[in-house]
């Protein structure tokens, strides 16, 4: 079988990943995305705890992380497209009234 | 190398190459894309790990609505590629570093911290065994997050509505 | 042989189960068409496709050939990469979701390897189909934003919105099968549904007990008929106010395959509900003694069925027609006679019944979209949402109450 720091490692690179992702892009959307990827990486590093600890506790926890996602998601989305109906851009930059 | 581990090899690279690629890619639904072959990747990689029914709902909500939503939105704002500014240039050449650092960072630390783990045994987690958790000793965080849900759906609705113009 | 077959089970004997069910289905999705097509023409009183071949049965091959050989157009402006990939979804989507469909109970066995009537198993098949079945909806918003056009832009939203929708009711309708099974695997489900009500009623899913689910097969069938875009749910390819929707813009082979999606889901979804509700390969007649010659059934069908296409063959008006239809009635009896022998007799029962409902289903298909208007669009989500969901979520209230009862 595969030994669990695998896969832990490889969620601990997607996290990287998405928090690279989250300082990278410019675009909200594709921000909200990296925030979901680095959701998806906390999911696998407790889906393989869960199997390493011989526990179902990690699963279940799975499950709440993704109805917030959902939640996040359905929520963040309004607020993205009331941004764009306000603002006309999806650029974070430009979206800096409270600045000025 | 036993199957398992070339399984777990290819799902790992294409996970981390939509994951790069959703960075690199310029379109907002170009990096959709990219996100959602991360998610069917990584539900590969929970049904490797025995975790069938979370496989199920990963694909099932991740990439099935979830995403779908995301890719809607996308459609409907028109959203074209992403520009770059002053901004941006700062990310690049100061926060991306910076985050690749962190990210060899901690999976070096997590990777060294877990090597004692042994490999544990295969074996298949049956839905009854997760629902028989979920409903009796986690039904009560189970039943407010039904609430935070409701709530969501409403703040939504509220957030999305076009005002009345007067 | 056999030993090759013990080391390499994936090579004999999963391999071509693969290749045989991929051909029966493309052949099947071919042949669809050709149904759908005559169905319809004789609900409005019309004669469909004649010209090709006797009763128009060479039509589909016709219809493929066109397809290979049209020009294949790209629009000016479209996105490359997402406009090749989401045809490529669709088809391949919705025939992977055939892989998990059991179509018979008995087991057979290729050179010592006992193998099941489906291509896998899964104690989660029911969650792998809607997961599929739920990723479907990207091939059609894919093709609406990749064609770079309105119509097909505006078909794809409308369509997405309407998947995703419908998915809800689709997922909850199942809900009280599955609490009535205690299990998501298909073959078991199937076997839960054994056994008759005071001896002769058939105690599958629909009237089965303790709750019958017929508002829950209702509820299934509507919205799955609205998951895969069909007639009366079939807005997002609204000629009247879209040109065809989503796939206005493609042509040539890429069309075919959105079209061979749409029939392929079809099949899915017969499959689906002849196995939630219509207890899947189980005949609907008791197993005694008294009811034993039901067993002939599939035989006596089959060299019926032969020897009427052989007598209206030899008057067929052309020639082509006098050859082939007296042959194909030959084959057909001569399937018969083979369903008649004893050691085939048994084995053929579970997938008689089995693609007997499915071709039922498929029928019912047909025939909506040949009788029912199209819905206008704030009345469909309207009718997914403020109907065909709570009526959902109460039918899972009152089974679950119905199993607590009887359990008490």
């Amino acid at each position: 079988m595969v030994p669990t720091s695998y896969f832990l490692v490889l969620s601990a690179v997607l996290f990287g990943l998405g928090v690279i992702a989250f300082v990278f892009k410019r675009n909200i959307l594709t921000i909200f995305m990296s925030i979901e990827l680095m959701l998806n990486a906390v999911n696998l590093a407790f889906v393989s705890f869960s199997r390493a600890l011989g526990q179902l506790q990690g699963q279940v926890f799975v499950f709440f992380v993704i109805v917030v996602a959902a939640a996040e998601a359905a929520v963040g989305l309004a607020i993205v497209i009331l941004i764009h109906r306000n603002r006309g851009t999806l650029n974070v930059e430009r979206v800096d009234t409270l600045k000025d | 190398m036993t199957p398992q581990i070339a399984m777990f090899l290819v799902l790992a690279a294409v996970a981390v190459a939509g994951a790069v690629s959703l960075i690199l890619q310029r379109h907002p639904i170009h990096s959709a894309l990219s996100l959602i072959t991360v998610m069917v990747a990584l539900a590969g990689l929970y049904l490797l790990q025995g975790a069938e029914f979370v496989a199920a709902v990963q694909i099932i909500v991740y990439g099935g609505a979830i995403m779908v939503l995301f890719v809607f939105v996308i459609m409907l704002l028109n959203a074209g590629e992403e520009e770059r500014t002053n901004m941006s240039r700062m990310a690049r050449y100061v926060g991306v570093p910076l985050g690749v650092v962190f990210m060899i960072e901690i999976a070096y630390w997590i990777g060294s911290a877990t090597l004692h783990l042994n490999a544990p045994a295969s074996g298949v987690v049956s839905t009854r065994d997760l629902s028989n958790l979920l409903f009796r000793e986690y039904v009560f965080p189970f039943e407010l997050t039904s609430f935070l849900i409701l709530i969501a759906l409403l703040g939504a609705l509220v957030l999305a509505r076009r005002e009345e113009s007067e | 042989m056999n030993e090759f077959a013990a080391q390499h089970p994936i090579l004999v004997v999963a391999l071509p189960k693969i290749v045989v069910l991929l051909f029966v289905l493309l052949t099947a999705l071919a042949y669809l068409t050709w149904f759908e097509r005559k169905v319809v023409a004789h609900i409005q009183a019309r004669w469909g496709p004649y010209r090709v071949g006797p009763h128009g049965l060479l039509q589909p091959l016709a219809d493929g050939v066109k397809f290979l050989f049209k020009e294949d157009v790209t629009p000016a402006g479209a996105d490359k990469f997402a406009y090749f990939l989401a045809p490529f979804l669709a088809l391949s989507l919705a025939i992977t979701s055939i892989a998990v469909i059991p179509f018979g109970p008995k087991e057979f066995s290729v050179f010592g390897q006992s193998t099941p009537l489906s291509i896998t198993n899964l104690n989660i098949g029911l969650l792998v189909l809607f997961a599929i079945t739920s990723m479907g909806v990207y091939g059609v918003v894919l093709a609406g934003w990749a064609s770079n056009s309105k119509y097909p832009l505006l078909g794809g939203l409308r369509s997405s919105a309407q998947m995703v929708s419908y998915e809800l009711a689709l997922t909850m309708s199942v809900v009280g099968v599955i609490l009535m099974a205690g299990t998501f695997n298909l073959s078991e489900i199937v076997n839960a549904q054994q056994g008759f009500h005071w001896g002769f009623v058939p105690r599958w899913n629909l009237i089965g007990s303790p709750m019958p689910q017929v508002l829950g097969f209702f509820l299934f069938f509507t919205s799955a008929i609205a998951e895969t875009n069909r007639a009366p749910f079939d807005l997002a390819e609204a000629e009247s106010e879209l040109v065809a929707g989503f796939h206005t813009e493609y042509a040539s082979f890429k069309f075919a395959m959105f079209f061979m999606a749409e029939y392929a889901s079809m099949i899915t979804v017969s499959c689906l509900a002849t196995i939630l509700f219509f207890g899947g390969w189980l005949s609907p007649f008791p197993q005694t003694p008294i009811w034993a010659w039901t067993h002939y059934i599939p035989a006596a069908v089959f060299a019926a069925a032969g020897l009427a296409l052989i007598v209206h063959g030899v008057r067929y008006i052309t020639m082509f027609g006098r050859v082939v239809l007296p042959a194909m009635g030959v084959a057909l009896c001569g399937l018969g006679v083979l369903c008649g022998q004893p050691g085939v007799l048994d084995f053929v029962q579970g997938p008689f019944w089995f693609l007997l409902k499915i071709t039922i289903f498929l029928f019912i298909y047909v025939w909506v979209r040949g009788t029912l208007p199209r819905f206008r669009y704030d009345q469909l989500m309207g009718f997914g949402w403020k109907l065909l969901l709570p009526l959902a979520i109460f039918n899972v209230v009152i089974t679950s109450l119905a199993i607590v009862w009887t359990q008490r």
